[in-house]
C-alpha cells in the first residue's frame, strides 16, 4: 500500500467504476479487436493522464489555467520534432521528451512567478493570453513544425503496426507493435497517475488543499502560497507535457488541431467537471465518458435514429438524427453537471452505503 | 532563548482614516498583555500591523531586535509571530484533523515534501491528535471544520495557533461567541501557555473578568492610539480608561 498513495477510491461503487475501467482499459487489445476501439482506449489512457494533472491544479490548487493544452501541445510538439528530424529512434522520443520537458517547465515557471501573485482571475486571462500567442506561433513557425498541416512521422521500430513480438497467431495477431505501442500508453500514464495520487496526499498536496481553501490563513500558518502554487503550476504542466508526448507516439502525428486547439482546453474542463473536481479518480471516470461518447454516441443515435424512423415517428427520430450529436452531448454535460454537481465521484463518495 | 518583539511608532492610514495611531510598545518574555479598548480602537488592525496581514504606513515591527516590517506574514510566521483570528478563519472543506495537521506540518517546517505520503508521518499526525484532545475535539476530528458548531470552530481555530508552536501567541478575542461552559476550555489552555515564561501572550479581550484573571499588563487603545498601559489594576481604575473603554465619563459619576 505505501508504495502507492494510500489514497483509495473509497466507496463501494466507485472502486468498482474505476476497477472496471481500468481493467478494461488493460485488456483492450484483446477484448476490442480493431483499429478504432484501440484509439478510444488510447485516448482515454492519454486524457485520463492529462485531466488528473489538470485536476491538481484546478482541483487542488484552486488554479484556474487555459494554458493547459499549451503544455500538452509542447510535449507532442517536442516528440514530433524530435523524431521528424533525428529519425525514428528511442533516443530521439527520449531527447525530444526531455526538450518538452524542459520548455514546459520553464514556461510555467515563468508564468507562474509573473502572474500566480495575482488574483486568479488574472491568472486565468494571462494563461489564456500565452496559450493563444502559442498556438499562434506553433502555426507560424512552418519550418519546425509543419505549420497548420503538423508534423507526420515514423515512431521506432517496435511500436509500429507491421513489428510482431512473437509470430503472430499466438494471440490471434494482438502481439504485434501497435499492442506494444498501446501498452506504452496505457503503462505510462498508469505509473503517472499513480505519481499524481501521491503527489496529492503528500504533506506538499494538502498544503494546496490548504490554499485553495483559505490563501490567507494558509499565509498565517508560514505557508508562502506563490511558491506553492507555481510548484503546482509545474508539476501539472510537466504531467501534461508527458501526456502531450504519450498522444504524438500513439498518433504518429502531432499538429495544432491535436494539441493546442481551444476545444481541447474546454473538453478538459469538461472532463474535470462530469468526473469531479480536487478527486483525481474523477480524471479516469471523466475521461472514459466523455471520450467514449464522442465516439460513439454518434453511432448509438444513427441505431436509434434507424428504429424510429422504421417505427414511422419522423419527428422524433429527428431529434435523434446523428447529425445532432453534439447537441445531445451538451445535454448529457448539462444533466450531468445539474444531478452530480460535485462530478460522478463526488456523487458516489458522498452516498456511502447506509 | 527568549523572545521580544517591540513596535515603533507603528501607524497605518486607510486614505484620510488612521487607523492605528503612532504605537510604540515592547513585549516581555513570560507577560501576557491584554490590548483592549471600544470597538473600532484598531486593536486587531495593531495584530494585523504586527502579524504581516497588513504592512504599516510608518514606523517599526522589531522581532528579536530584527526590523520585520517588510516582511510577508508567512515569513513572520515562521519566525515565530503566532497569530489567531477573531473571524473564524479556517480550511472549511478540510477536516479538523487535517486542519491542526496543516499548522503542525508548518511548525516542523514540512513545507514542500512531495515524496512521502502523509500517512507515514506517524509524527506529525499524533502530535495533531494530541492537541486535539487538550481542545476537547478528538470527537469530531473526522467532521469538515465548516460543519463545526461555532463555538468548537473557535477552539479549532485556537488548536491551530498552538499546533503552530510559534514564539509569540496573539489570541484575537479567542473565546468570543462562545458559550459560558465552552470558553474555559480555551481560557484553560491560555492560561497553561502562560507556564512557559519564554513566550510572549498577546491577547485581544472584551470581556474584563478574562483580562483580570490572565493579564500581567494592559494596553489600552482608543481611536488607534495608546492612551494606558500597566499594571491590570492601575489601568482598568484609571480615568482615562473609564471613559475610553467604557464609555463613561466618572466624573458625571453615572453608574456603570
Amino acid at each position: 500500500m505505501m508504495i502507492l498513495s494510500g489514497n483509495p477510491p473509497r466507496g463501494k461503487l466507485l472502486t468498482g467504476l474505476v476497477v472496471l475501467v481500468v481493467g478494461l482499459l488493460a485488456l483492450a487489445p484483446f477484448l476490442f479487436p480493431g483499429s478504432k476501439p484501440l484509439n478510444v482506449a488510447a485516448k482515454i489512457c492519454v486524457y485520463a493522464l492529462l485531466v488528473a494533472s489538470y485536476d491538481l491544479l484546478l482541483g487542488y490548487a484552486g488554479i484556474v489555467s487555459f494554458a493547459h493544452t499549451m503544455f500538452y501541445g509542447v510535449g507532442a510538439y517536442g516528440v514530433a520534432i524530435a523524431l521528424h528530424a533525428l529519425g525514428a529512434s528511442w533516443f530521439a522520443v527520449f531527447a525530444g521528451l526531455g526538450a518538452a520537458l524542459a520548455v514546459a517547465g520553464a514556461l510555467a515557471l515563468l508564468i507562474g512567478l509573473f502572474s500566480l501573485r495575482v488574483q486568479t482571475i488574472f491568472f486565468a486571462m494571462v494563461t489564456l493570453a500565452v496559450a493563444s500567442a502559442f498556438a499562434v506561433l506553433a502555426s507560424q513557425l512552418s519550418w519546425l513544425t509543419g505549420g497548420e498541416d503538423g508534423r507526420t512521422f515514423s515512431v521506432p521500430q517496435a511500436l509500429r503496426p507491421g513489428f510482431q513480438l512473437i509470430d503472430s497467431g499466438a494471440f490471434g495477431g494482438a502481439a504485434n507493435g501497435r499492442t506494444l505501442a498501446y501498452y506504452l500508453v496505457f503503462g505510462v500514464a498508469a505509473v503517472l497517475f499513480l505519481a499524481l495520487l501521491r503527489i496529492v496526499e503528500s504533506p506538499f498536496g494538502r498544503v494546496l488543499q490548504a490554499i485553495r481553501e483559505n490563501p490567507f490563513r494558509a499565509e498565517a500558518l508560514g505557508y508562502r502560497i506563490v511558491v506553492h502554487r507555481t510548484a503546482a503550476n509545474v508539476l501539472a504542466a510537466l504531467f501534461a507535457a508527458c501526456a502531450g508526448a504519450l498522444n504524438a507516439l500513439w498518433l504518429r502525428y502531432t499538429g495544432p488541431d491535436t494539441t493546442l486547439s481551444f476545444s481541447i482546453m474546454l473538453d478538459i474542463l469538461v472532463m474535470v467537471v462530469i468526473g469531479g473536481m480536487g478527486t483525481l479518480y474523477g480524471a479516469i471516470v471523466g475521461a472514459a465518458v466523455f471520450v467514449l461518447a464522442q465516439n460513439y454516441l454518434q453511432a448509438l443515435m444513427g441505431v436509434a435514429f434507424g428504429a424510429i424512423n422504421k417505427a414511422g415517428l419522423p419527428l422524433v427520430a429527428g431529434f435523434l438524427n446523428p447529425d445532432r450529436w453534439l447537441l445531445w452531448l451538451g445535454v448529457l454535460f448539462i444533466l450531468s453537471v445539474y444531478f452530480f454537481p460535485t462530478g460522478v465521484v463526488g456523487r458516489l463518495r458522498a452516498d456511502p452505503k447506509p | 532563548m527568549s523572545v521580544s518583539l517591540e513596535t515603533r511608532d507603528l501607524t497605518i492610514r486607510f486614505g484620510g482614516h488612521v487607523a492605528v495611531d503612532r504605537v510604540s510598545c515592547v513585549f516581555r518574555p513570560g507577560e501576557l498583555t491584554a490590548i483592549v479598548g471600544p470597538n473600532g480602537a484598531g486593536k486587531t488592525t495593531y495584530f494585523n500591523l504586527i502579524s504581516g496581514q497588513l504592512r504599516a504606513s510608518s514606523g517599526q515591527v522589531l522581532l528579536d531586535g530584527a526590523d520585520i516590517t517588510a516582511e510577508s506574514a508567512p515569513l513572520r510566521a515562521r519566525r515565530g509571530l503566532g497569530r489567531a483570528f477573531q473571524l473564524t478563519n479556517l480550511f472549511p472543506n478540510l477536516t479538523v484533523a487535517e486542519n491542526v495537521r496543516l499548522a503542525v506540518q508548518s511548525a516542523r517546517g514540512v513545507h514542500y515534501n512531495i515524496l512521502r505520503p502523509w500517512m507515514l508521518r506517524r509524527d506529525l499526525i499524533e502530535r495533531a491528535d494530541q492537541i486535539l484532545v487538550d481542545v476537547a475535539l478528538e470527537q469530531k476530528r473526522a467532521h469538515p471544520a465548516a460543519a463545526l458548531p461555532h463555538g468548537d470552530q473557535r477552539k479549532l481555530e485556537v488548536a491551530l495557533l498552538i499546533a503552530l508552536e510559534p514564539r509569540v501567541f496573539m489570541f484575537d478575542e479567542p473565546t468570543a461567541g462562545m458559550s459560558v461552559d465552552e470558553a474555559p476550555v480555551v481560557l484553560d489552555l491560555i492560561a497553561r501557555l502562560k507556564k512557559d515564561t519564554s513566550k510572549i501572550i498577546m491577547l485581544v479581550e472584551h470581556k474584563m473578568d478574562v483580562v483580570r484573571s490572565l493579564a500581567d499588563r494592559i494596553i489600552v487603545l482608543t481611536n488607534g492610539a495608546c492612551v494606558a498601559d500597566g499594571e491590570p489594576a492601575t489601568v482598568i481604575a484609571s480615568p482615562a480608561v473609564q471613559e475610553a473603554y467604557l464609555g463613561i465619563a466618572p466624573k458625571h459619576g453615572a453608574p456603570s
